[in-house]
């Protein structure tokens, strides 16, 4: 399968996502322009991490008016994969695309450390590797991470499973302690109601080759591709 | 004329920029102070010629649209002739 990066002014995690996407992987990828506006020939959209436009206004806002996002967001409707990582989570909310917003970390501070996460199911597209309740170390790295939405909107993710990944510590409990930003619900990754668009601060592209300590990002990335591949088994 | 808009964090919203700086205000000594919350300023120029309607119209959907985020944030502007 292919996937298809986008790369926004300031976007600096986009290198890191064709390597392990490719050379991990070992599945096709291109880097798209965001003034592209034709992105058929992608089977999955990524969304890296960076600070798109310098994160001037808010984390995201400018990005999700670039031409490509247009192409984006009928790439959704269609139902086909999106994953956005940390930058990428932010501009999704800002398009719309999922609901809630980012704001500035509970402590102020940018963080950058290993985290553990916590995968709430593997009935979805992005987690099918994975293990329900499964503990992950994939690191954080961000100042604007610190999700908020309202109740009623909260209760719906809760309610539709689409809370997807949750901040906890080694054994997998989802504290005050182990919330390194002040999210509400501990929520580190949300999808939208179809199930198709995934958001998440942490970044998967980091823990996919060995090299870089950790090898649980391959997990995720991993499921798209499986969930491709039987999409494509069950089309014949 | 000149669009002088204020965004603002809904009450809901945490405001830890704010909490920051209101802290810093007790830790000096100015106790009456209760409570901080940090907006954005924006100061939008309109062309000369454009009628105050079409200004106004315009700057409502800008802040809709891109200077405010609904989910966190309210809005508010007036028009002022230069």
């Amino acid at each position: 399968m292919r996937f298809g990066i986008i790369v926004f002014p300031g976007s600096n995690c986009d290198s890191d996502c064709y390597h392990a996407l490719r050379d991990v992987m070992g599945q096709d990828v291109r880097y798209v322009w965001h003034k592209e506006s034709d992105i058929s020939d992608v089977d999955c959209v990524v969304l890296p991490g960076g600070f798109s436009y310098g994160d001037y206004l808010r984390c995201g806002a400018i990005a999700r008016f670039s031409p490509v996002m247009q192409s984006v967001q009928d790439f959704a409707e269609m139902g086909k994969p999106i994953i956005g990582i940390c930058n990428g989570f932010q501009i999704l909310t800002e398009a719309g695309l999922l609901p809630g917003a980012l704001i500035r970390n509970r402590e102020l501070k940018f963080i950058c450390q290993p985290q553990y996460i916590r995968v709430e199911h593997n009935r979805s597209m992005f987690t099918n590797m994975c293990q329900d309740r499964q503990v992950l170390n994939v690191p954080i790295a961000h100042g604007e991470g610190n999700y908020v939405a309202d109740e009623a909107t909260l209760e719906r993710l809760e309610a539709n499973g689409q809370v997807i990944f949750r901040y906890c510590d080694a054994q997998g409990e989802c504290t005050n302690e182990a919330n390194p930003n002040g999210s509400m619900h501990n929520i580190a990754g949300i999808m939208n109601e179809k199930g198709n668009v995934l958001g998440m601060m942490p970044h998967p592209e980091r823990v996919c080759d060995p090299i870089l300590g950790g090898t649980d990002g391959r997990l995720i990335f991993g499921s798209i591709v499986e969930w491709a591949e039987r999409r494509i088994a069950n089309a014949k | 004329m000149t669009a002088k808009i204020n965004v603002t964090l809904k009450k809901s919203i945490m405001d830890p920029q704010g909490t920051a700086v209101k802290d810093a205000a007790l830790s000096m000594g100015f106790d009456a102070v209760d409570d901080v919350r940090i907006g954005k300023h924006i100061e939008v120029k309109i062309k000369d010629g454009v009628s105050r309607e079409e200004a106004e119209k315009q700057v409502e959907l800008l802040c809709q649209k891109l200077l405010a985020n609904p989910v966190m944030e309210n809005f508010s502007f007036e028009i002022t002739e230069d």
